[in-house]
């Protein structure tokens, strides 16, 4: 086994309600996701404000995924709709400012699907480690 | 068109002051060049008859002063409003900024301001004055003389790609109404769109690397109306004062703009007041051309009351990935 | 005196990049002019001034300080300071030149500053005659020759030639060193250029412009002046004439948290900033007119008082080109002055 092997650092914001959820049934079925995928658990997909995506970034993250409850079940009614209009509008700009759109990816993953959830994770973390570093949006001061 | 002087200001101030409609008027007023106007507040029109200018230097936007302006007293402001100025006017009413009877506004038609960051690369060193009294514009330099240049040479940019010469709101208007114009403002934000993704990086690293975190954009947006903004406040953890490197360049922008799309009515005083001259109008731009051609055709400002499009949203919406990935589909 | 024939320009910054790294002004983009590494086919700039000032040299805009990391109760200091490179910055203006004086003052008086007192070491400054001054130019108020800078050397630049002239041991140093490309010259071509620029400077919009109503001891006289209102009425607040001033030497200290430990750096501040002097009990200067006033008293009156009356403005123009709403130190001064100034 090489020992310098690249591990991506991967970020998922996922909704309380459902993504949450889905990342835990995932785990009681023994369904296996990476283990560089870091998730932070949110209130609704629609908490995450452009700002959290870029200072995940900032330090360190190699990716960043949001996951919240497929449009129309939010848990709030519309949440999700505006996590929707709003990651659309920052990817858009992300990528327009020549920054890998791969990076940033948005996945609706409801309670009910672990399977969905890990796969998402491995095809995410697959993405990222062909990809390689982040270093468009890298804080120099961050690395150790 | 009819051209407006100083003279008609001045006559319909005085006509407004003595009726005890406002007791006061937000205008420009002389400096020590032809070029350097500063926004002020005049109180009779004698102080206006010796210092108040309007010419196509009297690019500022004043809506955003109103704010400071409604505060001060209950009396009217008198106000001068340019077509693209009331679009930032009727944001500011969307949002609540200030109390729409505190203000008269008179509404002025414009055919465009001068850029003198322009004149300067035309004519060089040393410009003693800038007559602007034709359409040709005569700039007398220390070092070459008198050299003159055709006015639509050295619009703001702003005015190159006027969006519209028509006043959405006014109490009075001097002159003829203008129209909604076509344009083609989106067309640099196109011509960026379609380069590859390197030669974006490495075409905003060249602007945004010569940011010195001034603020000057965010200070004289009508749309950053922020009491305390983010980057300002120093509990909020992501206070940068300085743009240590690239990342808190990219990110101080990227915010910005993202927290004003949707608001922003493309008045271009961010890339007028720059002292690097970065074209930040090419950030707010793309959110305007994005929403269009995601969530329909949308102006900020066009009236009182619209609801902004990132907090509407309807069920069919398309998914960040398509949003990203539209050349390929 | 020694001269270069300007056609040889880039021999003699090839022979000068040699000893040290340096610097000279290059056009960037939309009209912009910055100072950059020269390197072979880097063009020097006609431009005036820099957009900012070459200030940045000495006291750049960010610089870490040091680096704490913790690890339980211990708190490790890590010292990040490295030995500076030698440097030389080409080009630079007699209203920059002195300001390098107006910092010298704050950052090298006790307790000196070492951050800034090892790159004043390290760099050699090479002054350019000012030619061409512009419209905004006001340097002859604060007493500063455009045609005979200060700098470790001085040049000028005429049609054909670069003249030189080394003022200090460091210049001479590096002059001498620099022979096989330079040859002796007289003081002709020199002493003409230096009285064509002394006639422009007869031409210019505000060369009447005098400091005499300002300076040592006008405290009390200009503090309370109703005329800061309105002067004031309209700042947004933003930085820009602060941060493209050559003499504004305030900063701020910070601690940025990476996520594995603490660097402290110090980065510019402006007084026109809401949050300058915010202390835990709130902030002494409560609304922009007072932190207007204070920016233009501690150019025109604070400053001189601590400093034998020498003021810390150059009128080197830049805030008279790039302030959003054109309000600067001009009028400033022609308002609290008085009809004798205007």
């Amino acid at each position: 086994m090489q020992v310098n092997e690249y591990k991506p650092k991967i970020v998922a914001f996922c909704c309380n309600w459902c993504s949450y959820a889905g990342a835990d049934l995932a785990g009681s079925n023994r369904l296996s996701y990476p283990a560089e995928v870091k998730v932070i658990r949110v209130p609704c997909s629609c908490r995450v404000n452009p700002m959290f995506i870029l200072r995940a970034f900032q330090r360190g993250a190699d990716g960043v995924i949001l996951c919240g409850c497929h449009p129309g079940d939010c848990h709030y009614t519309s949440g999700n709709y505006y996590t929707r209009r709003r990651m659309a509008l920052l990817f858009s700009m992300l990528d327009y400012l020549g920054i890998e759109k791969e990076r940033t990816r948005v996945e609706w993953v409801s309670a009910a699907e672990g399977a969905k959830f890990a796969a998402t994770m491995n095809d995410f973390v697959k993405t990222i480690t062909e990809l390689g570093e982040n270093k468009r949006l890298e804080d120099l001061r961050c690395k150790k | 068109m009819q051209k407006i002087t100083r003279e008609t200001l001045i006559e319909k101030a005085n006509e407004l002051l003595s009726s005890g409609k406002v007791n006061r008027v937000l205008g420009w007023k002389k400096g020590e060049f032809s070029y350097d106007v500063t926004p002020a507040v005049f109180t009779d029109v004698e102080q206006m008859k010796k210092d108040f200018v309007f010419d196509d230097f009297s690019g500022a936007n004043f809506s955003k002063y109103l704010i400071k302006e409604t505060r001060k007293e209950d009396a009217k402001v008198l106000v001068f409003l340019k077509p693209c100025d009331t679009y930032s006017f009727n944001q500011l009413l969307t949002e609540h900024r200030f109390d729409r009877e505190k203000v008269y506004v008179v509404g002025i038609p414009c055919d465009g301001m001068i850029d003198i960051s322009k004149i300067k690369e035309f004519a060089g060193d040393g410009v003693v004055s800038v007559n602007t009294d034709s359409d040709n514009i005569k700039v007398d330099t220390l070092y070459d003389g008198v050299k003159e240049i055709a006015k639509d040479k050295i619009l703001l940019e702003r005015c190159v790609n006027c969006k519209s010469k028509k006043h959405v709101a006014y109490d009075e208007l001097i002159g003829e109404e203008g129209e909604i114009l076509d344009g083609n403002r989106f067309d640099e934000v196109a011509k960026l769109e379609s380069m590859t993704a390197d030669e974006r990086f490495e075409f905003w690293q060249n602007e945004l690397s010569r940011c010195i975190r001034c603020n000057a954009c965010r200070d004289v947006c009508p749309a950053c109306t922020c009491e305390k903004c983010v980057f300002g406040n120093p509990n909020s953890g992501v206070e940068n004062k300085s743009p240590a490197n690239s990342f808190e360049e990219q990110m101080f922008h990227i915010i910005r703009a993202f927290h004003v799309a949707g608001r922003c009515t493309d008045c271009g005083e961010c890339s007028r007041v720059c002292p690097q001259n970065i074209p930040l109008h090419l950030l707010n731009r793309k959110f305007i051309k994005d929403i269009n051609e995601f969530y329909g055709d949308y102006q900020a400002g066009e009236e009182v009351g619209l609801r902004a499009p990132l907090v509407n949203y309807t069920k069919e919406d398309l998914e960040p990935s398509e949003a990203v990935n539209r050349e390929e589909k | 005196m020694r001269k270069i024939s300007l056609a040889n320009l880039d021999k003699f910054f090839a022979k000068i990049a040699e000893q040290a790294k340096l610097y000279i002004p290059v056009d960037g983009k939309n009209g912009t002019s910055a100072f950059k590494l020269w390197q072979e086919g880097v063009v020097m700039s006609q431009a005036l001034n820099t957009t900012r000032s070459a200030k940045d040299f000495f006291f750049p805009q960010t610089e870490n300080l040091m680096e704490f990391k913790t690890e339980g109760k211990n708190i490790e200091i890590i010292d990040i300071r490295e030995e500076k490179e030698d440097f030389v910055i080409f080009g630079v203006r007699a209203c920059d030149v002195k300001s390098f004086e107006i910092l010298d003052r704050v950052f090298l008086s006790e307790p000196v500053d070492t951050f800034y007192a090892s790159r004043r070491e390290k760099g050699v400054i090479i002054s350019l005659a000012c030619g061409r001054p512009n419209e905004t130019c006001f340097c002859k108020t604060f007493g500063i020759d455009p045609a005979s800078p200060e700098g470790d050397i001085t040049a000028w630049k005429t049609e054909t030639d670069l003249y030189l002239k080394a003022n200090t041991e460091k210049g001479e140093k590096l002059l001498s060193s620099l022979d096989e490309t330079t040859e002796d010259a007289d003081e002709k071509a020199v002493e003409e250029q230096k009285k064509a620029i002394n006639s422009i400077m007869d031409k210019l919009p505000l060369k009447d412009l005098t400091t005499d109503k300002f300076g040592v001891g006008k405290t009390k006289e200009y503090f309370n002046s109703p005329a800061w209102d309105e002067l004031s009425s309209h700042c947004l607040g933003c930085g820009t004439c602060t941060f493209v001033c050559p003499t504004c030497q305030c900063y701020d200290v910070k601690d940025f948290n990476t996520g594995n430990g603490v660097k402290r750096f110090r980065c510019w501040d402006s007084c026109m900033y809401s949050d300058f002097t915010l202390m835990a009990h709130g902030n002494s200067r409560l609304s922009q007119k007072e932190r207007f006033r204070q920016r233009f008293m501690h150019k025109l009156v604070y400053y001189p008082d601590n400093n034998d009356g020498m003021f810390s403005c150059v009128g080197c123009g830049r805030c008279l080109a790039k302030c959003p709403i054109s309000m600067n130190i001009v009028k400033v001064m022609k308002t609290l002055g008085g009809k004798e100034n205007d």
